[in-house]
C-alpha cells in the first residue's frame, strides 16, 4: 500500500490538486485526509466536494477541529479567525456542513493509526509540540498492539518522532522527497504538515507519503501557484493576516 | 542466533563456510541456492544476537541495512539482500578481495618491516578518497580503524561495517538523551566519547590515528579500557611521529596532527582536504606542529588536564553546510600570450568565490603546453619549473586575502591542456574550477573545441568561464 497522507487543507483547493496529482504520479493507492479540510482558505464549497469525491473512491477522511460550525453565533468582527469562519460556513449548503459534521475523529488501516490531533484525545485537539506530548499520543494509539504508525496534522509543521537507543521519544526534522526507513518493529509518530497553510517558512503544499511494502515513509513539498490564491482571497476580502501567511509561508 | 550449518538454505541463498567470527556478528561465504551465478562473490553477515544481548547490536543490524541499500560507488560493498529482522536477521552483500589494512599492518610488523612514507601515503590519501565519497553521500562511518578498511585487489579502498554509521537524512537510532561514547577506543574522537555524533571531522580524526600507526607502530592514545583513559586524549597530545620514527618527514607530522587535533575545527574540514594534502606533501604549509620532535610538557598538558577534567571541553558546532562548503578552488591560470586584463579577471573572480566561502582551498594549477613546443625542454624537473612559475603565480595572488585560504601552486606539463586540467580536478576532488574563457579562440569554436569548452563539457564540478571586458566587435 502507498498511503498518501494529507491534513490540514483549510479550503485551499489548488494546494490540494497539486498534493493529489504529486501523490498520484508517486504511485498512492490509498489517500487519507487528516481533517480540516475548510476554514481559512478561499474555497471551503468546492474542497468539501473534491473531498467526498474522494471518499467516493475510497479516501479516509477525518473531521479537525475547523471542520464544524461553532455552535453559537460567532461575531464577525471579534477576531480575523471568527470572521474567516463565520465567511467559511456561510458558503456551505446544509448537505455539505452535515457531511463534515458527520466525518469521524479518527481511523485505523492496518497497523495506521490515523488522527487529526492525538491519539489519546482526539476530541481535545492537544498541539504535538513537543516529544512529551507525541509520546502521549503514540502511547494511546500502541495499546493496540497491530499498530505501528500514528499519523497526524493540526501543527502545521512536518516532524517525524522516532525511539532512540534509549527510551524516550527523540524528534527528527525530515528533509523533502527522501525516503526514510521506518521498519514495523518500532513504533513511529509524524505530523505529516499542512496542504493549504504551510508556517515554516516555506509556501509549498506539505503531505506524506507511507510505502507500507518498503516501510518508507517520505515527506514531500509541493509547489503550486500560492500567490494565485492569496490574490483570491484578497478579492473577496478575506483577513489580511491569512493572506500573508499564505504569501510568507508563516 | 547459532551458527548456520554448512549447506543448509535460507531464503533462497547457500551457506558455504563461515570465514569470519567476530564478537558481533558472523561472516559466511553464500552462494544463491537455485545455482544462477551471482554478478559477484557474496557474503552473508549474521548478526550475534544471545537472550541478555542489549538492543545496541539488533540497532546496529538495522542501520548498517538502512545504509548498505543507499551507498553507491566502489568504496562501500554491494548490498544484495537483508533478512527479516523477526525471523532471521541478516544481511548479503559483495564479498570485497583483497586483505583488510589491519591484516596488512600486521604482516608488515610480524615481519619487522617498517612501513615505507611513499606507502603510508598512498594509503592514507585512497583512505581519504573512499571517506570522502562515503561523506559526500551525507553519511559519517563513526567506527574507522584498519579492521573496517579493506584494500582491494584493484588497489581501491573499500569501507566495511556501518553499525555505528550515521546518516544525515535519517533518524539517528543510536541518539540517545543520555549521551554516551560509542565506537573503538582506539580510534574513537574526542567529540564522540562526550556523545557528539554526525561530525564528518569524527573520521578524519580516526584515519589521524591510522596515518599515525602506520607511521611509528603504535596508537598514540593507546587502546583505553577505562572511561578516564578514553579522556586522555580530550586534552593530551601524542608524541610527536617524528620522535619515535627520525625519516618521518615534517609535512607527514604536521597532516597527522593536524587530523589528531582535540578540537574538530582544527582538524582538516573535509577528508578531501587532507587527501589534498596527501597527495601534495610540497605544498603542505609546515608549522611548529610538524616540527616538533618532544611532546609537550608537563605544565601545557596539566593545564588541559585541568581544563578537561572540569568539564570544559567544548566539541566544536556540527558544520551546519553541506561538506562541499568548504571546497577545493582550482585556478588555471595561463603561462604565456595572456593579457593583463585577463590576469584580472581571473584574479576579480577568485575573490568573490573565496568571499564566499570560508576555509576554501586554493589550488592555482598552470599547464605547460608540451604540445606545441612553447613549454619548456623536458628535462626540467618540475621543481625547476614551479621555481620558475612562482614569482608569477605570487605576482597573481597579491591582493588575494589568504588569511583563511591555504594556497598552493602546481604545475604540469602535457600536450593536452584540457585533458591535464580535468585530471587535476578529477584527481584532487576539486569543487569549483576557475578558468578564462579563452576569447580569441572563439572564431573558430564551431569548428574546434576549445580547452575552456571541452574543460566545462566535461569537468566534474562547477566550472566559472571568466571574460575580460572586450569590445563587442573583438568578440565577433
Amino acid at each position: 500500500m502507498k498511503l498518501a497522507l494529507l491534513s490540514d487543507i483549510h479550503a485551499n483547493l489548488p494546494a490540494l490538486e497539486a498534493c493529489i496529482a504529486h501523490a498520484n504520479a508517486q504511485g498512492a493507492d490509498q489517500f487519507a485526509l487528516l481533517g480540516d479540510m475548510v476554514d481559512y482558505g478561499p474555497y471551503p464549497a468546492e474542497t468539501v466536494e473534491r473531498c467526498r469525491q474522494l471518499e467516493q473512491e475510497g479516501a479516509i477522511i477525518l473531521r479537525g477541529n475547523h471542520d464544524t460550525c461553532p455552535t453559537q453565533e460567532s461575531d464577525a468582527d471579534a477576531t480575523w479567525g471568527n470572521m474567516a469562519t463565520s465567511w467559511t460556513f456561510k458558503q456551505l449548503n446544509q448537505d455539505q456542513q452535515a457531511w463534515l459534521a458527520q466525518l469521524p475523529l479518527t481511523a485505523i488501516i492496518d497497523n495506521v493509526f490515523l488522527v487529526h490531533a492525538t491519539a489519546d484525545a482526539p476530541e481535545k485537539w492537544h498541539y504535538i509540540h513537543d516529544e512529551r506530548l507525541a509520546s502521549r499520543s503514540l502511547d494511546a494509539a500502541s495499546k493496540n498492539p497491530e499498530i505501528r504508525y500514528v499519523f497526524g496534522g493540526h501543527v502545521h509543521q512536518q516532524s517525524l518522532y522516532y525511539r532512540g537507543s534509549g527510551n524516550r521519544l527523540m524528534l527528527f526534522q525530515p528533509k523533502n522527497g527522501i525516503a526514510i526507513p521506518v521498519g514495523t518493529h518500532r513504533h513511529w509518530l509524524a505530523t505529516v504538515g499542512s496542504v493549504g497553510q504551510p508556517r515554516d517558512g516555506d509556501t509549498r503544499a506539505n503531505y506524506a507519503l507511507l510505502d507500507s511494502e518498503t516501510s518508507q515513509l517520505t515527506f514531500h513539498r509541493v509547489s503550486y501557484d500560492h500567490l494565485i490564491v492569496a490574490q483570491t482571497m484578497r478579492d473577496l476580502g478575506l483577513p489580511e493576516a491569512l493572506i500573508t501567511r499564505l504569501e510568507s509561508g508563516r | 542466533m547459532t551458527r548456520l550449518v554448512q549447506d543448509s538454505e535460507i531464503d533462497g541463498f547457500k551457506i558455504g563456510p563461515r570465514i569470519h567470527g567476530g564478537a558481533m556478528a558472523s561472516i559466511y561465504s553464500v552462494t544463491y541456492a537455485d545455482g544462477r551465478t551471482a554478478l559477484f562473490d557474496m557474503v552473508m553477515k549474521v548478526p550475534l544476537m544471545r537472550s541478555g544481548d542489549g538492543g545496541e547490536n539488533i540497532v546496529s543490524f538495522e542501520i548498517e541495512h538502512q545504509l548498505l541499500q543507499v551507498l553507491h560507488g566502489p568504496h562501500s560493498p554491494r548490498f544484495v539482500a537483508a533478512g527479516d529482522l523477526s525471523r532471521v536477521p541478516y544481511l548479503v552483500m559483495e564479498q570485497i578481495q583483497g586483505e583488510t589494512l589491519e591484516s596488512f599492518i600486521r604482516t608488515h610488523r610480524n615481519q619487522k618491516q617498517a612501513l615505507s612514507i611513499e606507502t603510508i601515503t598512498h594509503l592514507g590519501a585512497k583512505l581519504a578518497e573512499a571517506l570522502h565519497s562515503l561523506h559526500q553521500q551525507n553519511v559519517c562511518h563513526l567506527d574507522l580503524k584498519p579492521a573496517n578498511v579493506m584494500i582491494s585487489k584493484d588497489d581501491c579502498m573499500v569501507l566495511l561495517d556501518f553499525g555505528l554509521s550515521y546518516h544525515a537524512h535519517y533518524p539517528d537510532l543510536l541518539a540517545e538523551e543520555l549521551r554516551k561514547a560509542v565506537g573503538s577506543p582506539a580510534w574513537i574522537a574526542p567529540e564522540q566519547i562526550i556523545g557528539v555524533r554526525g561530525d564528518p571531522r569524527s573520521d578524519v580524526f580516526a584515519i589521524g590515528v591510522m596515518l599515525y600507526e602506520m607511521t611509528t607502530g603504535e596508537l598514540p592514545f593507546g587502546s583505553p579500557t577505562t572511561t578516564g583513559g578514553l579522556r586522555q586524549r580530550l586534552w593530551m597530545s601524542p608524541a610527536p611521529p617524528r620522535a619515535l620514527r627520525s625519516d618521518c618527514p615534517e609535512w607527514l607530522q604536521e597532516v597527522i596532527l593536524r587530523c589528531l587535533e582535540p578540537q574538530a575545527d582544527q582538524r582538516y574540514p573535509s577528508a578531501s582536504h587532507l587527501m589534498f594534502d596527501l597527495r601534495n606533501p610540497n605544498q603542505v604549509i609546515i608549522t611548529e606542529r610538524g616540527r616538533k620532535i618532544i611532546r609537550k610538557g608537563f605544565w601545557w598538558h596539566f593545564k588541559r588536564w585541568l581544563k578537561a577534567a572540569g568539564m570544559q571541553y567544548q566539541a566544536s558546532p556540527l558544520p551546519s553546510e553541506q561538506i562541499s562548503e568548504v571546497p577545493i578552488v582550482m585556478v588555471a591560470l595561463p603561462n604565456n600570450d595572456v593579457s593583463d586584463a585577463t590576469l584580472y579577471a581571473l584574479r576579480q573572480a577568485t575573490i568573490r568565490s573565496l568571499g564566499t566561502r570560508p576555509g576554501a582551498k586554493l589550488a592555482i594549477v598552470t599547464v605547460i603546453n608540451t604540445g606545441i613546443g612553447a613549454g619548456s625542454d623536458s628535462n626540467q624537473s618540475e621543481t625547476l619549473l614551479q621555481r620558475q612559475h612562482l614569482a608569477s603565480f605570487k605576482k597573481w595572488t597579491e591582493g588575494l586575502n589568504l588569511q583563511n585560504h591555504q594556497a598552493s601552486f602546481h604545475v604540469i606539463e602535457s600536450s593536452n591542456v584540457a585533458q591535464a586540467l580535468l585530471r587535476y580536478a578529477e584527481g584532487n576532488k576539486v569543487n569549483l574550477i576557475i578558468m578564462g574563457a579563452a576569447t580569441h579562440g572563439l572564431a573558430l569554436q564551431n569548428f574546434i573545441t576549445t580547452v575552456p569548452i571541452s574543460v566545462a563539457m566535461r569537468a566534474p564540478c562547477t566550472v566559472i568561464l571568466v571574460k575580460e571586458n572586450l569590445p563587442f566587435e573583438q568578440i565577433a
